[in-house]
């Protein structure tokens, strides 16, 4: 078949493991706008998911870190938080090793692609899925993306995997939902956490719905850590969607819940 | 400094359930297998969240420390703020402390 879905969203741990923290109103919010994206997803009728986060150091480390990973295995644990942290009970996850396979084969043909079969999740997949899939009964497809341990996949890079996997889709008889998750603005996991830069993160998914990609290949990692912080690095997820799916964006929530850490964002685009 | 070798031991703190239990009941022995300086080391026995902060640990990897030493989320964010204050600015990496002191943007 091909890509029938594609979408963006948050990921911070708060999300799911400070709801109680969080301003009821503003949270709900959020919520709502996961609601709708997973309404739009099952309504794509897909038969599995590709999850392109920017994982952080779950699976991959220094010692050998890839700049592109995809999951080829057949069930994956989850979360490697602790539940009580994350407010995610332990899970496994389905996978479909056969159609990672198919994928992967075709987007190795011009894009480098790590593989691997064992594959835990952490909050950058998992917490999505706890909004999107909550019964956990659609099979799942991990990719990472390099957003943690420099050298940096590079952003052109991240574009011509997003670029890939579109044609992966589009050779496999399976219909295929993709969903990037992580940033946009934020400086997770520190004493800055909370901070977001607003109008950075405003002017990212404007370009990000108008599917500008000069504009978004444009930012370097240098002024995105002075201007959106470390985890402004995610960005790569968002542009590598944005690649695959060639549409124009429609942000379903926006809005900046400093105790959840980012700008918590639920988006589509169109698949074109 | 070896930061590697602090990060490295984090990473598998953080999905390993069996270095888990070493941390907790084998700490001494766990330890040796990593090489840390006198520094390093005293902070990753004493589970001083604000001196690995400072040492520069990437926080995707130290925030998941804290529960495991059942320390709570502002806790862990205050943890952080006094390594800064006790021992200066974080000495490498890019999770540096960009908000003063006493700026609780989230409120913690």
């Amino acid at each position: 078949m091909s890509l029938v879905f594609a979408g963006v969203c948050s990921h911070a741990p708060g999300i799911t493991g400070r709801a109680h923290l969080a301003e009821p109103a503003a949270r709900d919010a959020f919520y709502a706008g996961m609601a709708q994206m997973r309404a739009e997803l099952e309504a794509a009728q897909p038969d599995a998911v590709i999850v392109m986060a920017a994982e952080h150091f779950a699976n991959f480390f220094m010692n050998n870190m890839p700049a592109f990973a995809m999951g080829m295995g057949k069930r994956y644990d989850a979360p490697i938080e602790d539940p009580a942290w994350l407010g995610i009970e332990k899970v496994q996850v389905p996978g479909n090793p056969e159609l990672s396979k198919r994928l992967i084969t075709e987007v190795m043909q011009s894009v480098d692609v790590a593989f691997a079969e064992e594959w835990k999740f952490d909050h950058g997949i998992i917490v999505p899925l706890h909004f999107l899939t909550p019964r956990y009964d659609k099979n799942i497809i991990p990719v990472n993306i390099n957003c943690q341990g420099p050298p940096l996949t590079p952003l052109h890079r991240a574009w011509a995997f997003g670029d890939a996997l579109r044609r992966a889709c589009d050779k496999v008889t399976e219909r295929i939902a993709l969903v990037g998750t992580g940033g946009i603005s934020h400086w997770p996991a520190t004493p800055d956490s909370g901070k977001v830069n607003w109008e950075w993160d405003q002017r990212f998914m404007d370009h990000w719905c108008r599917n500008d990609k000069d504009a978004m290949l444009a930012y370097t990692d240098e002024e995105t850590l002075r201007d959106a912080g470390q985890g402004g690095f995610e960005i790569r997820t968002f542009m590598a969607v944005a690649a695959a799916a060639r549409g124009l964006g429609k942000i379903l929530h926006c809005a900046p819940i400093p105790i959840f850490a980012v700008s918590c964002t639920a988006a589509t685009m169109a698949v074109v | 400094m070896s930061l590697y070798a602090m990060q490295k031991f984090l990473f598998e703190l953080n999905r390993e359930p069996e270095v888990q239990r070493r941390y907790k009941h084998d700490r001494e022995a766990l330890l040796e297998t990593y090489d840390f300086d006198e520094e390093e080391y005293r902070a990753v026995y004493e589970g001083d969240i604000g001196k690995l902060y400072v040492l520069g640990c990437n926080g995707q990897l130290l925030m998941h420390f804290a529960p495991l030493l059942g320390m709570p989320w502002a806790e862990y964010i205050q943890a952080m703020r006094d390594g800064v204050r006790n021992h200066g600015p974080v000495r490498a990496g890019v999770y540096a402390m960009t908000t003063a002191m006493d700026e609780k943007v989230a409120g913690v």
